[in-house]
């Protein structure tokens, strides 16, 4: 029981980081109707530039860690943030009305310029920091000597994310932004007609999902110590595969999805094999779309003739 | 890269000066710092200011020639009819280039027999050639966008290799059957993506693509896992060996003996088979079932309405595809003579169906071309190294932009009344398959 829950918060820790990148590909998806194949890189970037800053803070003699944190989400937010407004610009903006396969070439294009951009300008190895937030909490120590540990990067995660989440849900529903969004997803063309500026509202959805990117990156690197070049597309199609799950198009639906497959991947490496555990995440989404073909959230899609 | 493009001198100057400065933002730190791990495992960090530099100036300048040139070309609307000169152009092209083309490739051999490099290239633009000829009827023909395709190909060449290795089993044996398991698998991932849609159908593919890397990474007392199979057999020619001995082909003829004959071997062998791919192809178009594959593509709903059965002509795509996946996947294994799943990643599904949409889904030609164009200029860009998959990605984006349906983007119709009138794909509305 107690390795269970031991799992349990390790599982729901993975999955809060998939969900958050997987909400910028459900977003795009919803309102662009494509697969933004890039946005795994965009989370590898966001990890990048927030390890960056890491060092320079800490060069420049900083030890406060709650502002450096600070420091760090705002700065690797805001640069990923501009890094996905010029992928669409670039990339997707002149694909808009194209047929469905451009788009999505241009995205797998754009995620190999991104990976090997990084790996020239940053090179190939991987990147470790030092442990910056340590400590956490026993909650729980059975007879046996086993010891349920909840470690404060761990509540970070989590806390994080829910707070992202609440913001997020906010936004999408009481701002006026997040009308637009909603708009725009129903009929650009009718939206368009009553006054929405289509191309801003879809520049902000890339710059909003680029920055829960980021965000996602900063977590992978408190978490796990580390950020390489590659780390994009494992993460990148772990997400997609959440956001699918979920109801691709769903924002409820992609953090549900975040969690069943970080859930998933924990208590297969956990009781099964470590080696598998990428297999399970996909037969199950295979096995979950033969039973449900939108998805666990996602509306069932009608085609009018 | 503003909406509107304005006039005059200060307009460029100012685009130019905010891209620059979007660059500037950009690469400041992924450009300006490097940071690299130190022996102790401790990250250090220097700074790059003179790159930065170049590279915001650089983009500075590309956005002032940018915008200049599209002042200087305007607007282009995009044609819709594909105009008679063209269409001529391209039944021209289509009666002619393609003979040439294949009368050339014949050539090759002959031609370039002392260059080894060149003959390598070829054998690999043909294998490509074929992979894309084998996805063009999954994704070209019947609109199912398959992400996994990779995965037929491993099952192939793992299908000889295994067979081979195991059993002595001959190339000729195993072709047929890699092929046979390849369309099973097809058949496999048929069965559950028969009810999915448009991109629920590329993440289920792509999924399957993983699983049987995966698969045959992690399972080790079959595949070898990570070390992968070494020493399969090379192909012999209808079971004389290509060898130095006493009874290999050389002697037999009578001729001095040459490795190059193998690789000549290998080179027709590619041919055939892709030859075979695009034969099959193109009587398969104009058989029912090619067309009801044609007809899925363009609409679903109203496939079902006319009777077409959605099951059986899915799942014959999905197999007639990874069948020709996996022939090319067997001639793969029996050329490198090694295989690792290194060899089947994403990358490679992605590459292909690259080739397959670069060349006009749906065009024999134009992926040949594009496979052609794609695989030749990543070879000629080697000395590149590490930029080389930048500068192929970046032509990935700049192609799509240039020509989103792909080089050859028509649709050439099978029946028609008086005369054949191919239009530009840009009219078809595609259906979600």
């Amino acid at each position: 029981m107690d390795y269970f829950t031991q799992q349990l918060i390790n599982g729901l820790v993975l999955g809060s980081i998939y969900g958050l990148i997987a909400i910028g590909y459900t977003m795009v998806y919803g309102i662009v109707g494509m697969i933004n194949f890039a946005h795994g890189d965009v989370f590898m970037i966001g990890g990048f530039i927030a390890l960056i800053t890491f060092l320079i803070l800490i060069s420049l003699g900083l030890t406060a860690i709650p502002l450096i944190l600070l420091v760090v989400l705002l700065v690797s937010m805001a640069i990923t943030a501009l890094y996905g407004w010029t992928i669409e610009r670039i990339a997707y903006r002149p694909l808009r009305h194209s047929f469905r396969l451009a788009p999505m070439l241009s995205a797998i294009g754009m995620s190999f310029v991104l990976t090997n951009y990084s790996q020239v300008a940053q090179g190939a190895r991987v990147k470790p920091i030092p442990p910056f937030i340590t400590g956490g909490y026993t909650l729980h120590e059975s007879a046996d000597g086993f010891v349920i540990q909840l470690s404060n990067i761990q509540i970070m995660v989590v806390v994080t994310t829910i707070v992202l989440l609440g913001l997020f849900t906010w936004l999408v529903s009481r701002t006026r932004l997040g009308r637009d969004m909603r708009a725009c997803e129903q009929d650009q063309t009718m939206a368009a007609l009553l006054g929405v500026n289509v191309d801003r509202t879809i520049s902000m959805t890339f710059v909003i999902g680029a920055a829960l990117a980021a965000v996602a990156g900063l977590m992978y690197l408190l978490y796990y110590g580390l950020v390489d070049f590659f780390m994009g597309f494992v993460a990148g199609i772990k997400a997609f595969t959440a956001a699918v799950l979920g109801g691709i198009g769903s924002l409820p639906g992609a953090m549900l999805g975040g969690l069943a497959i970080g859930l998933i991947e924990t208590f297969w490496s956990a009781y099964f094999s470590v080696e598998y555990k990428d297999v399970a995440a996909f037969s199950i989404l295979i096995v979950v779309l033969i039973f449900m073909p939108t998805g666990l959230l996602g509306r069932p899609e009608v085609e009018k003739v | 890269m503003t909406a509107k493009p304005a006039i005059g001198i200060p307009a460029i100057l100012k685009t130019a000066f905010v891209n620059a400065l979007v660059a500037l933002v950009l690469f400041s730190l992924m450009v300006g710092i490097r940071t690299e791990a130190g022996a102790s495992g401790q990250l250090t960090y220097w700074t790059r200011f003179g790159d930065l530099a170049s590279l915001v100036a650089a983009v500075f300048g590309g956005s002032i020639v940018i915008e200049l040139l599209r002042q200087w070309i305007g607007p282009t609307g995009a044609e819709k009819l594909v105009p008679p000169a063209v269409q001529s152009g391209i039944s021209f092209i289509g009666r002619y280039l393609a003979p040439a083309l294949l009368i050339f490739t014949l050539l090759v051999p002959v031609i370039f027999y002392d260059q080894r490099y060149i003959l390598d290239l070829a054998i690999l633009v043909l294998t490509y050639v074929m992979l894309g000829w084998g996805l063009n009827v999954v994704v070209g023909l019947a609109g199912l966008l398959d992400l996994g395709y990779v995965a037929f190909y491993a099952v192939g060449a793992y299908s000889y290799g295994l067979l081979a290795t195991n059993f002595g089993w001959s190339f000729w044996i195993c072709l047929p059957l890699a092929g046979i398991l390849a369309a099973f698998w097809g058949v496999l991932l048929g069965f559950p993506v028969l009810r999915l849609r448009g991109d629920y159908l590329a993440i289920v593919t792509l999924a399957f693509g993983e699983i049987i890397r995966l698969v045959i990474i992690n399972w080790q007392d079959l595949t070898g896992g990570p070390n992968g199979v070494s020493g399969i057999p090379r192909p012999s020619f209808f079971g004389i060996p290509l060898d130095n001995s006493d009874d290999g082909l050389a002697a037999r003829l009578g001729i001095e003996y040459s490795p190059t004959h193998r690789i000549v071997f290998l080179f027709y062998l590619i041919l055939a088979l892709a030859l075979l791919t695009n034969w099959a192809t193109i009587r398969l178009r104009r058989l029912p079932i090619g067309r009801a594959w044609e007809a899925l593509r363009e609409d679903e709903v109203a496939c079902r309405a006319l009777g077409i059965n959605t099951t059986t002509t899915k799942l014959t795509a999905f197999a007639t595809g990874a069948m020709f996946g996996g022939f090319a996947g067997a001639f793969f294994a029996t050329r490198q003579g090694f295989i690792s799943p290194e060899s089947f990643t994403f990358q490679e599904s992605a590459l292909v169906l690259a080739i397959v949409v670069l060349g006009g889904m749906g065009s024999q030609l134009g992926v040949a071309l594009s496979a052609l164009a794609m695989i030749g200029g990543f070879e000629l860009f080697r000395s590149l190294e590490t930029y080389r998959m930048l500068v192929f990605g970046m032509a990935m984006v700049l192609i799509m932009i240039w020509r989103p349906r792909g080089l050859i983007g028509h649709r050439a119709p099978t029946v028609y009344l008086t005369k054949a009138q191919a239009i530009s794909s840009d009219l078809v509305k595609e259906g979600h398959g």
